[in-house]
């Protein structure tokens, strides 16, 4: 004791120069807790570091990437996601089909699927959840935030709800109804949120008793005891130890698990995760920071990049500041940001600058739009065309925070303004913690001229980032109706939506986006960047998936 | 001593300090009240003649010297401008993230392609400025509570004092963290409150402690009785025979300080603009890198460890001087 | 003495009633809140209002105080939002403030155990350069911030060696908790292995946590062993000839030990509510870190029970150090 109290500056010195240099893990075999495995190479259990605790195990009430990472192992849904991408395919629907005007969809359902307490599933059981979502009320409405995000309203409200009705036509054909046609449905239903659950649990478990009670919302007990279709099934949470604990699930009809044991170990600072998988304790982690990576793939570990899904880009608010309804100067912002050299020094490998506000790998995607060019001179012609030279913008960025799609927002943020005050823009720097206000402030108040933020898109359908971000003038972040054709981009976008036939809608998106980034410029894109998840040497079979829905059924640790 | 953390700030320590005042005047009263012209060794000169002595303090001295002198020449001797960008095109997040030592870049530089050298030179003034700040809006609270309190006492002192407990009863790094995370536009400033008001408390009882000890001393009464008016008895001659426990006190509050602003940065409350770099903020916004650049870390926090050791050191050896009991 | 008494616990009252208001007031002062918390980037002002109504946030502010001190009264401090979605608070802070006890307790061993007899040595050999030596390393525990000691402890002994564990308060072995010291339960249950490394899981984040008062035992055990020195009892024994042991054993420690005791429990109670950051860095399930997940997601409920809890435990460890002294000393009782 006494040498190392004595110690801790000699130390401290030393560690500037010793800790770069140890990379080599000395592994502790004591994760997995009895064997049984057939292979003695292989561990019976992969153990899988979160960043915060799941919220509930009933998706239907969950919010947040961390519970779904967790929910996806445990229930399926009507349809998947075909790994390593972004689109949809056959699950507990074997296959589906719309009616002419595609308002009444016809799934054909997979045969003798089992729930994992041993209960049929079958059209019954899916109709009994779509009805029991559709039919939430008081506090669970609130709560069944996903559905309300995507359907609309609920059964107290039909007049606004995407969904209309179920119909078992027989045990394995599910009949759904909808009010209006949009590219949206039936990918939806690949949405963790909306998974078949055993109706039997449901019932038993009192599922849809969600109070508002002291600030908060108490769930009934099935939150807690979750019942579903999925490779695994939830043996416990220990909240005490901050630990997550799965086993495969032995009515599961697909093949059984590789790994018997999942275990999802809550670590919500990164450094942590980071020393725990170099310690062996962990096995992977979600979202490694990219700084971290070269580091990460130097110590043996294998960083899995996922194809990027998302948009980062400079919103602007034309209401606020009223020089921004002038297209050339938002033109002249683009041209003053280096994006470029922004996208190179900050964010990941396969980074790249966005020409458009939907990734690439969404259909309506337009490879002819080229980026706005860094382009200084021009930004100040622009401008001073404009009448705006020396204008003042209040342009702020988020702290607290890290988003696949901004590791840093302040680092961001920083550059951009260099670059804005060397075209003469005032910039007023402005920052908010993310939960702290700054969301508040950029679509409730409209308190910004210009910010930062993104969209992970939560499914492939170019609505579900020109939608969100362009639709509802009034409302929008963008405040496009300020803008003279704020509601025409705003119909456009529901027309297109609208079109059933997928190659005449991809071919209306891929109009509008340039439209929208050649005409309209409401923000600026600025990049998509790929999310990446790192797991140690000793781990295979992991898919990466870019809508970060990874089922963990195929992973293999080796001993 | 051991001001840096929350749990060492009590209240009996405070007063435990706060009596040296009392006790002090009233031993160097009778020194200096027992008649004659006999230059009775002062308290300050028998003080000093200890600390001249001190290993303890002459080290704290020494580095509290170079890092005011630091602060003081920084701008003109670092090598470059802590703000600009000069190494940026080499960063590149996968393979480069930190450029590393190269000519004219010793220490290399930071994520966004600065100078470290540069930063940590200049760091050291808005870290002189942090901890002098923090300590003087600490200790003008705390004086205006403590004077409040300590002069009227009754129920104004009941009042006062009261508050001062609730402010106490809260842990200190809790209570910045509150005031800082009430700032809607975090800045260096909102650091320097939040720090500050930490230290109000602390100092409203020191100070209102070391002003009743004094109530009843022989020089108090006297000047009553004189008909000094109170306002004169409290300014003219409570407030300056309290000033030895309060200089203790703020030389450690500096250091405390300083710490604590490193603190709020780690836990991301910290001043957002990093252009005018403070070594706590470079200590807090280098955690991505620490695993494998700890060098970001490591020289700032050894900064903030030398620098708070040494007002630490100070304090620890003006309290022992100015405290009576070690004299014999 | 009854008279005193029922004084200082009407004082406490006060002072946690008036805390009560005021971090109301803060919590609902905080940029953002609860709600965007919740609904992120998706939200609407639709699902914003709604999601406001719902929780009751919408209401005058008063009139929610009102509420929640109501509920209070009855034992109900309202519903987790973020923390453990559903839970009820009270439990939350219950569950997990045996965490933090455990935690604390064991970094008090670790600063007794190396403050007493540190302190006595350097007093004993006072002004040389060991006891020099002795407070400048004190010192320097104090100087270094805990994030970067932890860091660092983390690193040489958990990653680079392996000895420790980085980060948790055990591994994953399925033991059954009862009264979640995990110790104490693994002694309870028979399940030594649990015991065995929840022991391994205290280590480092003790001496992290335990850094500070052992600066500050050890400093006050130096000044009491100082004084006791000079006293003339002790003189007394040492010129009457008796055993260098008798006179330290008998006559120095005991005497010294009575401020060195206060400071310990003092340092408890500071202990409890301070361990925020070493929580937080080794993802230690306790209060602190609970505190610092309710206020990144603006949990009020839980953010009101665990600062109320944390500052009241404070209020009551000061108010029986009071009243140890009122008993020992009846002076105290008329200040």
């Amino acid at each position: 004791m006494t040498l190392k109290r004595t110690a801790p500056l000699v130390l401290l010195t030393a560690a500037a120069l010793s800790m770069t240099a140890c990379a080599e893990s000395q592994r502790d075999d004591s994760g997995g807790s009895g064997g049984g495995s057939a292979d003695s190479n292989v561990k019976d259990t992969f153990t899988f570091g979160a960043a915060g605790a799941p919220e509930l195990f009933d998706p239907l009430y969950a919010t947040d990437g961390e519970t779904f990472r967790v929910t996806r192992q445990i229930h399926s849904g009507l349809l998947g996601i075909k790994p390593g991408t972004a689109d949809i395919q056959p699950e507990l629907a074997e296959s589906w089909e719309p009616s002419d005007d595609g308002l009444s969809w016809t799934f054909n359902l997979r045969q003798g699927v089992k729930f994992s307490d041993g209960t049929d599933f079958n059209a019954e059981a899916v109709c009994y959840n779509l009805d029991r979502m559709y039919n939430q009320k008081g506090a669970g409405q609130t709560a069944a935030e996903y559905w309300t995000y995507f359907f609309g309203t609920f059964s107290d409200d039909p007049e606004n709800s995407l969904y209309k009705s179920c119909e078992a036509k027989d045990a394995n054909t599910a009949v759904v109804d909808i009010t209006r046609t949009t590219s949206s449905f039936p990918t939806i239903l690949s949405l963790a949120s909306f998974a078949i659950q055993s109706p039997k649990a449901l019932e038993e478990g009192d599922a849809n008793n969600v109070k508002a009670q002291g600030e908060g919302f108490t769930y009934p007990d099935y939150s807690m005891n979750p019942v579903g279709v999925g490779p695994y099934k939830l043996a416990s949470y220990d909240e005490a130890n901050k630990t997550v604990n799965l086993v495969a699930n032995e009515n599961w009809y697909g093949e059984a698990p590789k790994t018997k044991n999942l275990v999802f170990k809550i670590i919500p600072d990164e450094s942590t995760r980071r020393q725990e998988l170099q310690a062996g304790s962990i096995d992977g982690y979600d979202l490694p920071n990219p700084v971290d990576w070269k580091g990460l793939k130097d110590a043996g570990n294998n960083v899995e990049i996922r194809d990027a899904f998302n948009v980062l880009y400079i919103g602007l608010n034309p209401e606020r500041n009223p020089k921004l309804k002038d297209l050339k100067v938002r033109q002249a912002i683009a041209y003053a940001t280096n994006r470029d050299q922004m996208v190179k020094t900050q964010l990941p490998e396969g980074a790249a600058v966005a020409s458009q506000f939907i990734p690439p790998a969404v259909s309506g995607y337009n490879e002819s739009i080229q980026p706005y060019a860094y382009d200084p001179e021009k930004a100040k012609q622009l401008l001073q065309e404009a009448g705006a030279e020396g204008m003042t913008l209040k342009f702020a960025f988020p702290t607290e925070v890290s988003r696949p799609y901004m590791p840093d927002p302040q680092k961001i943020h920083a550059a951009f303004t260099k670059d804005l005050q060397a075209v003469g823009i005032k910039v007023q720097e402005v920052s908010k913690p993310w939960n702290g206000g700054y969301l508040d402030d950029v679509s409730a108040n409209g308190a910004y001229d210009a910010w930062l933020l993104g969209w992970t898109g939560d499914y492939n359908a170019a609505d579900n980032f020109l939608g969100t971000f362009f639709s509802s003038p009034k409302t929008n972040d963008f405040h496009t109706n300020v803008l003279p054709w704020g509601q025409q981009l705003s119909d456009d976008l529901k027309k297109a939506d609208a079109i059933v036939d997928e190659d005449e809608r991809a071919t209306a998106y891929q109009d509008l986006n340039q439209q929208i980034v050649e005409k309209y410029l409401p923000a600026i894109p600025v990049s998509h960047s790929p999310p990446a998840l790192v797991v140690s040497d000793k781990v295979e079979g992991l898919v990466p998936s870019p809508l970060t829905a990874e089922t963990f059924d195929t992973v293999t640790v080796q001993k | 001593m051991t001001p840096a953390n929350p749990m060492t700030r009590r209240k009996d320590r405070i007063d435990d300090l706060a009596a040296t005042a009392g006790s002090d005047r009233a031993a160097a009263v009778r020194e200096a009240g027992s008649v004659d012209e006999k230059p009775g060794v002062s308290l300050i000169a028998s003080a000093w003649q200890r600390l001249r002595r001190s290993p303890v303090f002459l080290i704290g001295a020494a580095i509290t010297l170079v890092f005011v002198v630091l602060a003081l020449v920084s701008p003109l001797i670092a090598p470059h401008d802590p703000a600009a960008n000069l190494l940026l095109d080499q960063v590149r997040p996968q393979s480069n993230p930190i450029p590393g030592p190269q000519p004219g870049y010793p220490l290399g530089a930071d994520d966004v392609g600065r100078d470290l050298l540069s930063r940590l030179l200049v760091g050291s003034q808005q870290t002189l400025i942090v901890g002098v700040f923090a300590t003087i809006f600490g200790l003008t609270g705390g004086m205006t509570l403590g004077i409040l309190a300590g002069a009227f006492g009754g129920w104004v002192d009941s009042l006062v004092m009261r508050i001062v407990d609730v402010l106490l009863s809260i842990p200190s790094l809790l209570l910045a963290f509150s005031i800082a995370a009430l700032a809607t536009r975090p800045s260096q400033l909102t650091v320097i409150i939040a720090v500050a008001a930490v230290q109000v408390p602390i100092f409203a009882r020191l100070l209102r402690g070391s002003m009743l000890a004094q109530r009843h001393s022989d020089h108090v009464l006297a000047a009553r009785a004189l008909g000094v008016t109170e306002r004169a008895v409290v300014f003219r001659h409570m407030l300056p025979n309290s000033l030895g426990p309060v200089i203790v006190q703020s030389t450690l509050v500096l250091a405390v300080s300083i710490i604590d602003a490193a603190a709020l940065s780690f836990l991301g409350l910290g001043n957002p603009n990093d252009r005018q770099p403070e070594w706590g903020q470079m200590l807090g916004r280098a955690q991505p890198f620490i695993y494998d650049n700890p060098h970001l870390a490591v020289y700032p926090a050894l900064c903030i460890i030398v620098v708070a050791l040494g007002f630490t050191l100070m304090g620890e050896s003006l309290r022992e001087a100015l405290d009576p009991k070690t004299r014999r | 003495m009854a008279r005193f008494l029922i004084r200082r616990l009407l004082q406490m009252v006060l002072v946690v009633f008036v805390l009560s208001v005021m971090l109301f007031l803060w919590l609902r002062a905080l940029p953002g809140g609860t709600v965007s918390a919740i609904l992120g980037e998706r939200a609407t002002p639709e699902t914003r209002a709604a999601l406001t109504k719902a929780l009751g946030l919408d209401e005058p502010i008063w009139v929610q105080y009102g509420k929640f001190l109501w509920r209070a009264l009855h034992g109900d401090f309202g519903t987790s939002t973020r923390v453990l979605p559903g839970a009820d608070a009270l439990d939350i802070f219950l569950t997990r403030l045996p965490a933090t006890i455990e935690l604390s307790a064991f970094a008090l061993v670790f600063a007794v155990a190396l403050g007493i007899p540190l302190g006595y040595v350097a007093a004993r050999r006072a002004n040389s350069p060991v006891d020099s030596g002795l407070v400048i390393l004190s010192l320097v525990g104090v100087a270094v911030p805990v994030f970067f000691l932890a860091f660092f402890l983390k690193y040489q002994f958990a990653v680079d060696h392996n000895w420790f564990p980085v980060s948790g308060r055990q591994d994953n072995l399925s033991c059954t908790r009862i009264t979640n010291f995990f110790v104490l339960d693994g002694l309870l249950t028979r399940e030594l292995d649990c015991s065995a490394s929840a022991l391994k899981h205290l280590v480092l984040p003790s001496i992290a946590l335990g850094t500070i008062p052992f600066a500050v035992i050890f400093r006050i055990t130096r000044a009491s062993v100082l004084d006791v020195l000079g006293e003339d009892y002790v003189r007394t024994a040492e010129s009457k000839g008796l055993t260098a042991r008798v006179v330290r054993g008998r006559h120095v420690l005991r005497n010294a030990m009575l401020p060195v005791v206060t400071t310990i429990g003092l340092q408890t109670g500071l202990l409890l509510a301070g361990a925020v950051l070493t929580e937080k860095v080794f993802n230690w399930g306790g209060i602190g870190n609970a505190l610092a997940d309710a206020f990144q997601y603006r949990d009020y409920s839980v953010l009101q029970i665990l600062i109320l809890a944390a500052a009241l435990i404070y209020v009551v460890i000061n108010l029986l150090v009071d009243i140890s002294y009122a008993i020992i000393d009846p002076r105290v009782r008329t200040r």
